[in-house]
């Protein structure tokens, strides 16, 4: 572990780096449809890839997740807050697991 | 202020998930065989999960610098196309000085939340990094003091807020619009593929995160671009 100075340097500057160059490169609007429509779409795309299969398996058990993941679904279809749906889901997957268990 | 407070409050389910995120990678690290103060320091200098894990896990199968660099570049490239999307949702006065201060915190989740935002001002931002942050740090703490003490039942039901929270920043927005609907089914599947063939399964899990998305941005760009008055609905 004597290179811990090293390695957290490369990591703390790789990760700074790749977000902030861009954030702070980009200043002005970007008038291309195609950029543009592609920027509009990342945010969705990025959290849909991250949540589905993963948050199937962020749980010790796949049933519980899909419960919980399902509440999620309703509710945030139904418009509730953020902080509602990520705590029902929650509720969900502890409940899920004692009835399983 | 109020913008501040308004961000404040949109950070706290954020917080609360990476309370239990960053707990978990305490006890990794630990496990791995970091100190408690290095585990912590990664934390907040880095506030990022997967970069950070996979960090963690080439300092002890210590290989060359590089491959150190190249691993951090393809878990974290997602970062640069959220930093290039928010750019394009900042007020006027967020840019110079403050973009570099503030660019450190785009998080997956922080950037999911901003850009549910018409417009991003500094103060707002400002006030949404506070409790992710402070949650990260205080997980990353925890995880690593009293990685066994509280009940598993607990923390395994709190692994699946970050997820909750996701699908509450997507579906709302594709109830509204079958073209998002088409381009999120297209990355639903894509990182199944990803997730569930043998030969793409190799692939690390902040990569192909990375090509799923691009790749299905690109899809609903080509098939369904998005005129002016979409994109700031």
């Amino acid at each position: 572990m004597s290179d811990y100075w090293i390695y957290l340097l490369i990591i703390v500057l790789s990760t700074y780096l790749i977000r902030a160059i861009p954030f702070v490169a980009v200043r002005n609007k970007i008038n291309n449809l195609f950029i543009k429509s592609f920027l509009y779409y990342i945010p969705y795309t990025v959290l849909s890839a991250m949540t589905f299969p993963a948050a199937l398996y962020a749980t010790d058990n796949i049933f519980a997740a899909v419960a919980g993941l399902c509440i999620a679904v309703l509710l945030a279809f139904f418009r509730h807050s953020l902080t509602t749906v990520a705590v029902a889901s929650c509720v969900t997957v502890f409940v899920f697991d004692f009835l399983i268990v | 202020m109020k913008s501040f407070n308004r961000g404040l409050k949109a950070g706290v389910p954020i917080g609360l998930g990476y309370l239990s995120v960053s707990f978990s990678f305490g006890i990794i690290a630990i496990s791995y065989g970091l100190e408690w103060w290095q585990a912590v320091l990664i934390s907040t200098t880095t506030l990022t999960s997967a970069g950070q894990l996979a960090g963690v896990s080439l300092m002890v199968n210590p290989g060359l610098y590089v491959d150190m660099f190249l691993s951090q570049i393809t878990v974290n490239i997602r970062y640069s196309f959220m930093s290039v999307s928010l750019s394009q949702k900042t007020s006027k006065e967020f840019r110079g000085i403050r973009r570099l201060i503030f660019g450190f915190f785009i998080t997956d989740e922080i950037f999911a939340v901003a850009s549910n935002e018409k417009e991003v001002s500094t103060k707002f931002f400002a006030g949404l990094t506070v409790f992710p942050y402070v949650g990260w740090a205080l997980g990353t703490l925890l995880g690593t003091l009293m990685g066994n003490v509280l009940p598993e039942a607990v923390m395994n039901a709190l692994c699946i807020a970050i997820y909750g929270m996701f699908v509450a920043i997507v579906v709302p927005k594709v109830r509204d619009s079958s073209k998002l609907l088409a381009v999120v089914l297209f990355a639903v599947a894509l990182s199944s593929l990803f997730f569930y063939l043998p030969t793409l399964s190799g692939i690390s899990q902040g990569l192909s995160i990375s090509i799923c998305a691009v790749a299905a941005a690109i899809f609903g760009a080509l098939l369904f671009p998005v005129k002016e008055d979409d994109s700031c609905e």
